[in-house]
């Protein structure tokens, strides 16, 4: 009724202005979209053009040289490392957070005392910038006073004369970086499963309880698939932050021990920003491309079906 | 029964007290750590002997003093919100106007070009921060702050953008088109009417706009260069960490004291971000 008369009104009041409107959005529209053209749009084709090229910090030209960039990044070892870790450090951690997560969020669907104050303690490694928590962290995984080394010690979980080298062993420093990654990606996760859990009707685990469904039976034929969209959702966003880190290799590692924990980013800053290579530093930052393609295909389907029901 | 019953709810709240014990401990002991190694002496941060989780010496603000006296962390801090607000006041006035011409605009066209925006959110630094190395080199704002109010607002606009059309498109247009029947014209209803009760939007976005740009490190290690223009997220992991010598003590209170107010005023606006985030996937 209320849209039936609002209709009526712009056609019999404003015939005009209802045309001058497209010219409004349009003219709204047009800073941002300008901005996101110039600042992402621009720097993303130069990017591709500079992994085709040979440019340098230092050089004044460029020459266009095909493929020769992306042949020359391949041929070195450390690329496929970083290629690998990447892969590594991405699934794994979404394996772990979304575990968590949902074992997390479920906890935190009942009410209970102190509940907004466990929640903020909770998305403190979200909130806080990553930089400064991953400094936490190589505090805690420090060679000499490691406090995960004394309370294993205390807790004669290692042995008097076992003292893990956290981030020195190839294997150890990965497991570091994972565990890092699965702490900042759990929040996350959390509230987004959380906001999925709270949105399922109550009527309806009420509706299953009478016809005789348990708890098990009702997490796994109506929670779960009830959550699956927004589970994905979860997932997606710690896929783009995990696959595309720089700061936690960056602060705890460096890449190091002898670049045996370089990821595509930490790679790609290393080759073009430090080394000066920024072709060959494009190069390696665009092989994150293709899957942050795929995540954004995945999120246009979801955001399809939103709209069709 | 009763008492089987009984004994089944107690287990209950056993477990769930578990597992928020388990997880409030990995997710916040880091921050406790900070905390504890903040008001730390050395020596008793050096004494691998004694138990480190208790004061072994009383507390100390020493650490604090050096980190405030002798570092440019209040310089640090002093950036990052000189940044923040000009990097805030950018986002406002290009995100504003297109979130709302999306949410109004008739037709698919509004949903399409809203989705586009949002995608380019996940365009990340870490693949743009070598082009725009040279972009800033060419335009001559190494090592200036300038650099940073300039390229921010390319990730902080695409989300805001987005978090703003969710919001007016929750405000009815009813309101909009009673406003100008009454003679406002649509600049003047979004004004005059929208805007006053869109508050609750446009402060979820300032706020997400400043602690994106607190958090952000990659464009900042990038473009600058110079220890007096670093913001909190890059200084401290960078010009703290220099070195073979680590103080630890300060760098835990540098972290500690960027980290917390941030998170206190986030996690007032957390529900808001959520609904941005999860795309029309929880209705």
């Amino acid at each position: 009724m209320a849209t039936a008369t609002a209709a009526k009104t712009q056609v019999s009041y404003r015939p005009r202005l209802a045309d001058n409107e497209r010219w409004l959005w349009r003219l709204m529209l047009a800073p941002a979209i300008l901005y996101i053209v110039l600042l992402v749009g621009f720097p993303f084709l130069l990017s591709l053009y500079y992994s085709l090229s040979d440019v340098t910090v230092g050089s004044r030209e460029m020459n266009f040289v095909g493929l020769k960039t992306f042949a020359r990044i391949i041929e070195n070892r450390t690329f496929w490392t970083a290629l690998r870790n990447t892969l590594v450090i991405t699934i794994v951690t979404q394996i772990f957070a979304l575990f968590f997560a949902n074992v997390l969020a479920m906890a935190l669907s009942t009410d209970f005392r102190g509940k907004w104050f466990v929640r903020f303690l909770i998305l403190l490694p979200w909130v806080a910038p990553i930089s400064l928590g991953a400094i936490g962290w190589l505090w805690i995984y420090d060679s000499i006073y490691s406090v995960i080394n004394w309370t294993g010690q205390a807790l004669r979980i290692l042995g008097p004369n076992d003292w893990p080298i956290w981030l020195g062993q190839p294997n150890l420093a990965m497991a570091s970086i994972i565990i890092v990654q699965v702490w900042r990606i759990v929040p996350l996760a959390t509230v987004i499963i959380l906001a999925g859990l709270t949105s399922i009707p109550q009527d309806i685990h009420d509706a299953a309880q009478v016809d005789g469904a348990g708890f098990w039976r009702r997490l796994l034929q109506i929670t779960f698939p009830l959550l699956l969209p927004i589970t994905l959702v979860a997932v997606l966003f710690g896929v783009i932050f995990t696959f595309t880190d720089l700061i936690v290799v960056f602060v705890l590692t460096r890449g190091g021990p002898y670049d045996t924990t370089q990821v595509l980013a930490s790679w790609a800053f290393f080759t073009g920003i430090q080394g000066g290579d920024l072709a060959g530093g494009a190069a390696v930052s665009l092989f994150l491309f293709p899957v942050l393609t795929a995540v954004a295909i995945v999120f246009l389907i979801l955001a399809r079906r939103a709209e069709v029901t | 029964m009763r008492i089987a019953a009984k004994a089944k709810r107690v287990a209950g709240t056993a477990g769930h007290a578990g597992v928020l014990v388990f997880f409030v401990t990995f997710l916040a002991f880091p921050f406790y750590w900070m905390l504890m190694t903040t008001f730390k002496t050395t020596i008793d941060l050096h004494d691998v002997s004694k138990n480190p989780f208790l004061f072994n010496e009383a507390p100390t603000l020493e650490h604090l003093k050096v980190l405030f006296e002798d570092t440019q962390y209040l310089q640090w801090l002093i950036n990052t919100g000189a940044v923040g607000v000009a990097v805030v006041a950018i986002t406002l006035v290009l995100a504003v106007p297109a979130g709302y011409a999306l949410a109004r605009m008739t037709g698919a066209w509004g949903q399409t070009l809203g989705i586009a925006i949002f995608l380019t959110y996940l365009v990340p630094p870490t693949i743009l921060f070598i082009p725009f190395s040279r972009i800033i080199g060419a335009l001559g704002l190494q090592d200036s702050l300038w650099s940073l109010v300039l390229v921010y607002p390319s990730f902080t606009v695409p989300f805001c953008t987005w978090l703003l059309m969710g919001f007016y498109k929750a405000i009815p247009r009813d309101l909009e088109d009673a406003a100008m029947i009454d003679g406002l014209s649509r600049l003047g209803a979004f004004v005059k009417v929208v805007t006053p009760i869109s508050l609750a939007g446009l402060l979820t976005v300032i706020i997400f706009t400043f602690t994106l740009v607190t958090q952000e490190f990659v464009y900042g290690v990038t473009f600058i260069t110079a220890a007096s223009s670093y913001t909190v997220s890059v200084g401290v992991p960078t010009f703290l960490v220099r070195g073979d010598v680590y103080f630890w003590g300060s760098m835990m209170g540098a972290c500690l004291i960027a980290s917390v107010p941030i998170a206190l005023i986030y996690n007032l606006f957390v529900d808001r971000f959520v609904a941005g985030f999860t795309v029309g996937a929880v209705k």
